[in-house]
C-alpha cells in the first residue's frame, strides 16, 4: 500500500463552485521522490497544501480521500488530523524569505515542532536543531539558531528551512518548488542538498516543480497536471523515454536539455492545449451528468 | 552601509531620549507633585492674581510660571494637571488598545464569521460622528473620570482593529504561517506566538498615539467643562480659564498649552521611536 494516497480529490472555489482540483488520484511510495509538475496554476501548490491541510479558507474540498499511512486525513476530527499531520509530514516552502518568521530566533522555530507535537524536553530538542544544522553544512549552528532570519542570507536560510522539515524524521516531505526563489548556483548545491538528505533519512518526497530537468535527476516517478487534473502518472524512465499523453509530450518537448541549451525549443502547441482543455471540459461535463 | 546604519540609529535613538524623557519626567510630575509643586495648586489669593513669570518685570519669587486671575500658581496647577492627563493616557490607551488590537488580530486572521462580524461592527461604529458620540455618552453617564475613559474606549477601538485587521491578513499569508499549522500549531496559538510579535511594532506606534490622543480628547472636554469636577486643576481646564484673561496675562494660556503640545508630540514620537527599535531588521 502507498503512504501517501490521494484519492478521487476534488476541491473548489467557495464562493464561485469555480473547480481547483477535478478528481486527482496521486500516490507516492514510503521512501519515493515523486515529482509533480506541470504549468503555473495546474493546482500543483493545492494538492500539497490540501494533503498538509493548509488550504486557504476560500477553498474547500468536496470529494475523495487523502490517505497518510493509511489513514483518511479528511476524515479525523480537526485536533486529530493536525497532529497526525504533524508527527509524519513536513513541508519545505517555496520562498526562503517569507518562510522564517522574521521577529523570532531561529532555534525555537526550528525545535517548536519537536516539543509541542513530539513532547520532547527543550534541551533534548536544542540539541537535534544543532546536529540538523551540521547535517546541512551550516557553519557554526549555536550562533545561527540565536540569530533572526534577516541576519542569513537566502541560502542558509533554505538549509535551515530543510533541516526544519527533517527535524522529527517526517515520513513524508513536500517541497513546494524549493529552488525558484534562489539563485542559479546556490539552487544546485540546495536541490543536492534535498536529494541528499532524503536518501539518508528515506523519507517519502513529493517533489513540487517546474523543471523536467530537476525530475529527472531527483525523482523516480511523477505525475502531469493540467487544469487541476492528472493527465499521466508514469515513472521518470518511462516519461523520458516515451510520455504517453499528447501534453506531456509537448511538455518535455519544450524543456530545455542541459546537453543543448540553445537548441530550437517548440512551445506547448495550441492544438495539443486545446486537446487537453476538451479533456478538462469532458470531465466537468460527466461530472454535472454524473 | 554600516555607516548608513548606524547614522539611522542615532537619530532614532535621540527622538526616542527627547520624547521618552519628556514622559518620564511628566510620570515623575505626576507621582511627586505633592513634594515638586511650590504651592498648593488650589490656593487662591487675590492679592497674587495674574503675577507674571519669573523673568518678566513684575514677578514675585516663588511663582516661576507665574499665577492665574484668582492668583493660583501656574506651575502647581500644571504639575498636579499631569496627574489626570497621564491616568486618562494611560487607562484609555491601554484599554482601547487592548480591546481594538486583540479584536482587529482575530478578524485579521481567524477570517471566516469571526472576520465578517467584528468588520460589520466596525464599520457600523465608523458610520457613528465621534464627538457627538462622546458628548452624548458623557451627558447619559455624567461627567467623571471613567465617563472620559469610556468615551475614548467605545470610539477608538476601531482605529485599532481595521490597522491591526489588515497586518494580521497580510502577515497571514506568509509562508512562516503555513510552516507552523503543518508543524501541528494551533491555530490561536499561531495567533499568539507567529502573528502577534510581526503586529507588535504597529500596535506600540498606534497605543503611543492613542496615548496622546487620550490627552487631547481629555483637554478637550475639560475645556468644555465636561470633565472631571472642576476643582481638580486640569490642562483643558487651565486653557479655558487663560482664554479669558489671554490679553492681561497670556501665560495662564500659553504654559498648559506648551505642556499639552509637547506632551502629544512626546507620545507621537514615542510610538516612532519606539518602532524602530522593536524592528528586528533595523534593531
Ligand atoms: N488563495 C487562493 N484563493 C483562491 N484561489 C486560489 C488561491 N491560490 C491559488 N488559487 C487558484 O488555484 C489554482 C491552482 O493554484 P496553485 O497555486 O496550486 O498553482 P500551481 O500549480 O502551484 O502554480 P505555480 O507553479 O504558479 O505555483 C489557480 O487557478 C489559482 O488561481
Ligand atoms: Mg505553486
Amino acid at each position: 500500500m502507498s503512504f501517501l494516497a490521494i484519492k478521487g480529490l476534488s476541491a473548489r472555489l467557495r464562493d464561485t463552485s469555480f473547480p481547483i482540483l477535478r478528481d486527482v488520484f496521486l500516490s507516492v511510495e514510503a521512501g519515493e521522490v515523486h515529482g509533480l509538475v506541470g504549468e503555473s496554476g495546474a493546482g500543483k501548490s493545492m494538492i500539497g497544501k490540501a494533503l498538509l491541510g493548509i488550504l486557504p479558507t476560500s477553498i474547500e474540498i468536496t470529494h475523495g480521500t487523502i490517505e497518510l499511512d493509511g489513514v483518511d486525513l479528511l476524515r479525523l476530527p480537526p485536533a486529530e488530523r493536525r497532529r497526525r499531520i504533524g508527527a509524519t509530514a513536513a513541508l519545505i516552502p517555496q520562498d526562503p524569505l517569507t518562510a522564517l518568521n522574521p521577529s523570532r530566533r531561529i532555534g525555537p522555530q526550528i525545535t517548536d515542532r519537536l516539543v509541542d507535537i513530539l513532547g520532547w524536553a527543550r534541551s533534548t530538542a536544542e540539541a537535534r536543531a544543532r546536529e540538523l544544522l551540521d547535517e546541512v553544512h551550516i557553519p557554526d549552528p549555536v550562533r545561527v539558531m540565536r540569530s533572526y532570519p534577516h541576519e542569513l542570507s537566502g541560502g542558509m536560510r533554505q538549509r535551515i528551512l530543510i533541516a526544519s522539515a527533517f527535524a522529527a524524521e517526517p515520513k513524508l516531505i513536500v517541497a513546494d518548488e524549493p529552488t525558484t526563489a534562489l539563485d542559479v548556483t546556490v539552487q544546485k548545491q540546495i536541490l543536492k542538498l534535498i536529494a541528499e538528505m532524503q536518501a539518508r533519512h528515506g523519507t517519502a518526497l513529493l517533489f513540487v516543480t517546474h523543471d523536467l530537468g530537476v525530475v529527472s535527476k531527483v525523482c523516480q516517478s511523477l505525475s502531469v497536471l493540467y487544469g487541476g487534473m492528472v493527465v499521466e502518472r508514469t515513472t521518470v524512465r518511462d516519461f523520458f523515454r516515451e510520455p504517453a499523453h499528447s501534453y506531456s509530450r509537448a511538455l518535455l518537448a519544450a524543456t530545455p536539455k542541459y546537453t543543448d541549451p540553445l537548441a530550437s525549443l517548440t512551445p506547448v502547441p495550441e492544438t495539443v492545449i486545446a486537446a487537453v482543455q476538451a479533456e478538462v471540459a469532458a470531465h466537468d461535463r460527466s461530472q454535472r451528468n454524473g | 552601509m554600516a555607516d548608513g546604519r548606524s547614522q539611522i540609529r542615532r537619530r532614532v535613538g535621540l527622538k526616542l531620549w527627547l520624547s521618552g524623557g519628556w514622559i518620564a519626567f511628566l510620570v515623575m510630575a505626576a507621582l511627586c507633585a505633592p513634594w515638586l509643586a511650590p504651592h498648593d495648586p488650589l490656593a487662591q489669593d487675590l492679592f497674587l492674581g495674574r503675577l507674571p513669570p519669573a523673568w518678566v518685570q513684575g514677578a514675585e519669587p516663588g511663582f516661576y510660571l507665574g499665577t492665574d486671575s484668582l492668583g493660583r500658581d501656574v506651575l502647581s496647577r500644571i504639575l498636579y494637571g499631569a496627574r489626570l492627563a497621564l491616568i486618562v493616557a494611560l487607562v484609555a490607551g491601554s484599554l482601547t488598545c487592548l480591546i481594538g488590537a486583540t479584536l482587529g488580530l482575530m478578524a485579521g486572521f481567524l477570517r471566516g464569521w469571526v472576520d465578517v462580524v467584528i468588520s460589520r461592527a466596525i464599520d457600523i461604529w465608523m458610520a457613528f460622528p465621534p464627538v457627538l458620540f462622546s458628548i452624548l455618552l458623557i451627558a447619559v453617564m455624567g461627567p467623571g473620570l471613567t465617563s472620559i475613559i469610556l468615551a475614548i474606549v467605545v470610539i477608538d477601538w476601531t482605529r485599532f482593529a481595521r490597522v491591526v485587521r489588515a497586518e494580521a491578513m497580510a502577515q497571514g499569508a506568509m509562508d512562516y504561517v503555513a510552516s507552523a499549522q503543518v508543524a501541528g500549531r494551533r491555530r490561536i496559538s499561531t495567533m499568539f506566538t507567529e502573528i502577534l510579535p510581526n503586529v507588535l511594532p504597529t500596535i506600540v506606534v498606534l497605543l503611543t498615539l492613542e496615548m496622546g490622543i487620550a490627552v487631547i480628547v481629555e483637554a478637550i472636554l475639560s475645556f468644555v467643562n465636561l470633565s472631571i469636577s472642576t476643582d481638580d486643576p486640569t490642562w483643558g481646564g487651565m486653557i479655558a480659564e487663560g482664554r479669558t484673561s489671554i490679553h492681561q496675562a497670556w501665560w495662564v494660556l500659553v504654559f498648559p498649552l506648551v505642556t499639552l503640545f509637547l506632551t502629544v508630540l512626546s507620545f507621537s514620537q514615542l510610538g516612532e521611536g519606539l518602532k524602530d527599535r522593536f524592528d528586528p531588521v533595523l534593531r
